[in-house]
């Protein structure tokens, strides 16, 4: 019910004097319904100079060949397979916080779920774009696919996990998608019904007439239910199946059974770093910061620490078990990571990914805008390096000393990978430019439960356990979209 | 007779409105649907509306996806073209789990949400029936047929007794075609 109020002591979602459902539509809308700003519009060009980076990489790589790549016969797979599963991995955080933040009931959710969504897609598809590459003719993307052919039919191989993958991505991809477009409906309708001319006509058409009737919205809510419970299974067999890659090989540093549950709290670590990299310029620009508030970034800090300490114990199992088995390859393979040329990507991923994130244990830290970001973004650099670790540094001294070789990545590999991250943020700001970055319908949901101003009114009223509100009111010393000094009055 | 087809209460607020369906059921007026921009937990039990049945729906996809991709994966590997692994079980089932489950999941939600869009009438480009533009935004609109209730007035005071901010007789059922 919505008349329901929540507990005093738990922390406002809603921050601000006087939100009503209008006011929540107005600010959520205010980028969609005009023209950018100077930010925006030099954040488009950078980011728009970085795809056609990539674009011309891509070009280059599809018409000379993937000799262009650095890569060589010990280290055959290189820069392309990191990115993709660094995208891939930031591509978990999206389903994350709308499927088992929603099975588990937390509200703050709401106001997050649709841009870390639509950052889930964008990701997807960056790493959509390595598969394609790395192919060097992508017009035989086809042979993925168990299509009849002349030679037999001879099917694709069930057997590989690369082929799990193929079905894996490409589920999560169009999952995702649907779970994103239907979230989307009832506010693409809200942005048709204040339109006119031909803004109108194509939001209309987006909104697939949406009217937001009893019926609709009950249907909606069992399909959002119902995509929730099974797209969290699927997000942790994605990942599973990515790590699988390189499990289910024989090369030491790969061949390890720990790497499903550690590759998906690798991937929710990078994922949630890369929502709190772009949410915390998204608040401060678009000015959503009373629904955004502090306590969201605290709670997707907390989610960072936790997920990073669970990579810290996977890293020190894998250095156990490669000192426990006695197996020499195994072991040497991981004391390379430190004493080996490439000590320094050692040093970067077990610095950036378990030291770095350790600070989190500080709620200074945590409910610091400018450090909290800076941390995001060392952890998604702490998590590039521990694909190319776990990659290129497994593989450049293998059985034979007499092909060890180091990999230099070329001019193509270096732009391929920048122009991706430009395509990424093409995609990101354009989004922002169209589609409501708050899911207007949600925040609405929640605003008599769990807003500063409906706890406020429950204060004014008077039949609060006194210890209890102060509680509350300590809790908001955190927030800097709240006025401390309104709360001396009350 | 009145020209009114539709009495439309505006509420500001979605409890003024589940007050509002009380006390119109209490005087038997009969309610045509409500318009929200948000969902509003509780009013389908109120307005007798039974519970979807969409999940029978994405139950059955599902098993039909996971069915087709075992089926698949068995007629290739095991019947079609078996091949020999080491002398390897042909029929090595565990190696099916990952795609089956991934298109159990994938004929789930997709069955599941277009079933949803075709019991909806929602498609692209589908013309918005829509009562009023506010109920997409911060309004939440009772809409009660008027050629079947009676009394007009009374409705119009039940509406505001209840906290409606504004009744409104309209001529016509959809506003969104003009």
């Amino acid at each position: 019910m919505s008349s329901h109020s929540e507990s005093i002591i738990r922390e406002p979602l809603i921050t601000g004097k006087n939100i009503t459902y209008s006011q929540i539509t107005d600010d959520v809308l205010r980028p969609v319904e005009n023209m950018p700003g100077k930010a925006w519009w030099i954040g488009f060009s950078v980011a728009s100079l970085g795809a056609m980076l990539w674009v011309v990489a891509i070009s280059y790589t599809f018409w000379f060949g993937l000799g262009e790549w650095g890569l060589n016969k010990t280290v055959g797979w290189a820069w392309d397979i990191t990115g993709f599963v660094w995208w891939v991995g930031i591509g978990h955080a999206g389903t994350l916080i709308s499927a088992v933040l929603l099975l588990f009931r937390q509200n703050w959710r709401n106001s997050i779920n649709r841009s870390a969504e639509a950052m889930t897609i964008f990701a997807v598809i960056c790493a959509a774009t390595y598969i394609a590459a790395h192919m060097g003719r992508p017009w035989m993307a086809a042979f993925c696919l168990p299509l009849p052919n002349q030679y037999g039919s001879l099917w694709v191989n069930w057997n590989s996990p690369l082929i799990w993958d193929v079905f894996a991505i490409s589920t999560y991809f169009s999952v995702s998608l649907v779970f994103w477009y239907t979230g989307l409906l009832p506010d693409i309708a809200t942005i048709r019904d204040r339109a006119t001319g031909l803004r109108r006509r194509i939001y209309s058409v987006m909104s697939f007439g949406w009217t937001g009737s009893v019926k609709t919205w009950q249907r909606f809510e069992t399909v959002s239910l119902i995509l929730a419970g099974i797209s969290t299974p699927l997000v942790l067999s994605v990942h599973t199946i990515v790590s699988m890659d390189f499990a289910t090989s024989l090369e030491p540093g790969w061949h390890t059974t720990i790497f499903p549950p550690y590759f998906v709290a690798g991937a929710i670590f990078s994922g949630f770093a890369m929502v709190q990299t772009l949410l915390l310029v998204t608040r401060k620009v678009l000015g959503l910061e009373n629904y955004i508030t502090m306590f969201h970034i605290e709670s997707m800090n907390k989610i960072i620490l936790v997920t990073g300490s669970i990579v810290g114990v996977a890293y020190i199992t894998e250095f156990f078990i490669a000192y426990y088995s006695g197996g020499e390859y195994e072991q040497y393979t991981f004391l390379n990571r430190f004493i080996g040329p490439y000590w320094w990507a050692g040093c970067m991923m077990y610095g950036c990914n378990v030291l770095m994130t350790q600070l989190m244990w500080s709620k200074k830290i945590r409910t610091n805008i400018a450090i909290s970001w800076v941390l995001s973004i060392v952890v998604n650099i702490g998590m590039w390096f521990e694909r190319f670790v776990i990659i290129v540094v497994s593989l450049h001294r293998d059985y034979i000393p007499s092909s060890w070789a180091m990999f230099y990545p070329t001019w193509v590999d270096v732009s391929v990978f920048i122009g991706s991250i430009g395509i990424f943020f093409t995609m990101f700001l354009l989004f922002l430019r169209v589609l409501p970055a708050v899911a207007m319908a949600e925040v609405k949901l929640i605003l008599k439960s769990s807003s500063d101003q409906a706890k406020r009114k429950l204060i004014a009223e008077g039949h609060l356990d006194e210890s209890h509100v102060d509680f509350y009111k300590k809790s908001l010393i955190k927030f800097d979209s709240v006025e401390q000094s309104d709360y001396e009055k009350v | 007779m009145s020209s009114t087809k539709y009495i439309l209460g505006v509420f500001d607020d979605p409890d003024d409105l589940m007050h509002g369906i009380d006390k119109l059921q209490k005087n038997s007026v009969s309610i045509y649907d409500v318009y929200s921009p948000c969902p509003i937990h509780g009013i389908d039990a109120k307005l007798g509306i039974k519970d979807s049945r969409l999940g029978y729906a994405a139950f059955m996809f599902g098993c039909l996806g996971g069915s087709i991709m075992f089926s698949m994966v068995y007629y290739m590997l095991t019947h079609d073209w078996p091949i020999n692994i080491g002398g390897k079980n042909f029929f090595p089932i565990p190696n099916f789990v990952p795609v089956t489950f991934e298109w159990t999941v994938l004929w789930t939600a997709f069955g599941m949400t277009f079933t949803f869009f075709f019991a909806t009438h929602l498609f692209p480009g589908r013309a918005p029936r829509v009562m009023d533009l506010r109920a997409t935004n911060d309004k939440f609109i009772l809409a009660i047929d008027a050629r079947i209730n009676g009394a007009h007035d009374d409705i119009t005071n039940l509406l505001k007794e209840a906290g409606a901010v504004e009744v409104k007789h309209n001529e016509r059922k959809y506003v969104s075609y003009e």
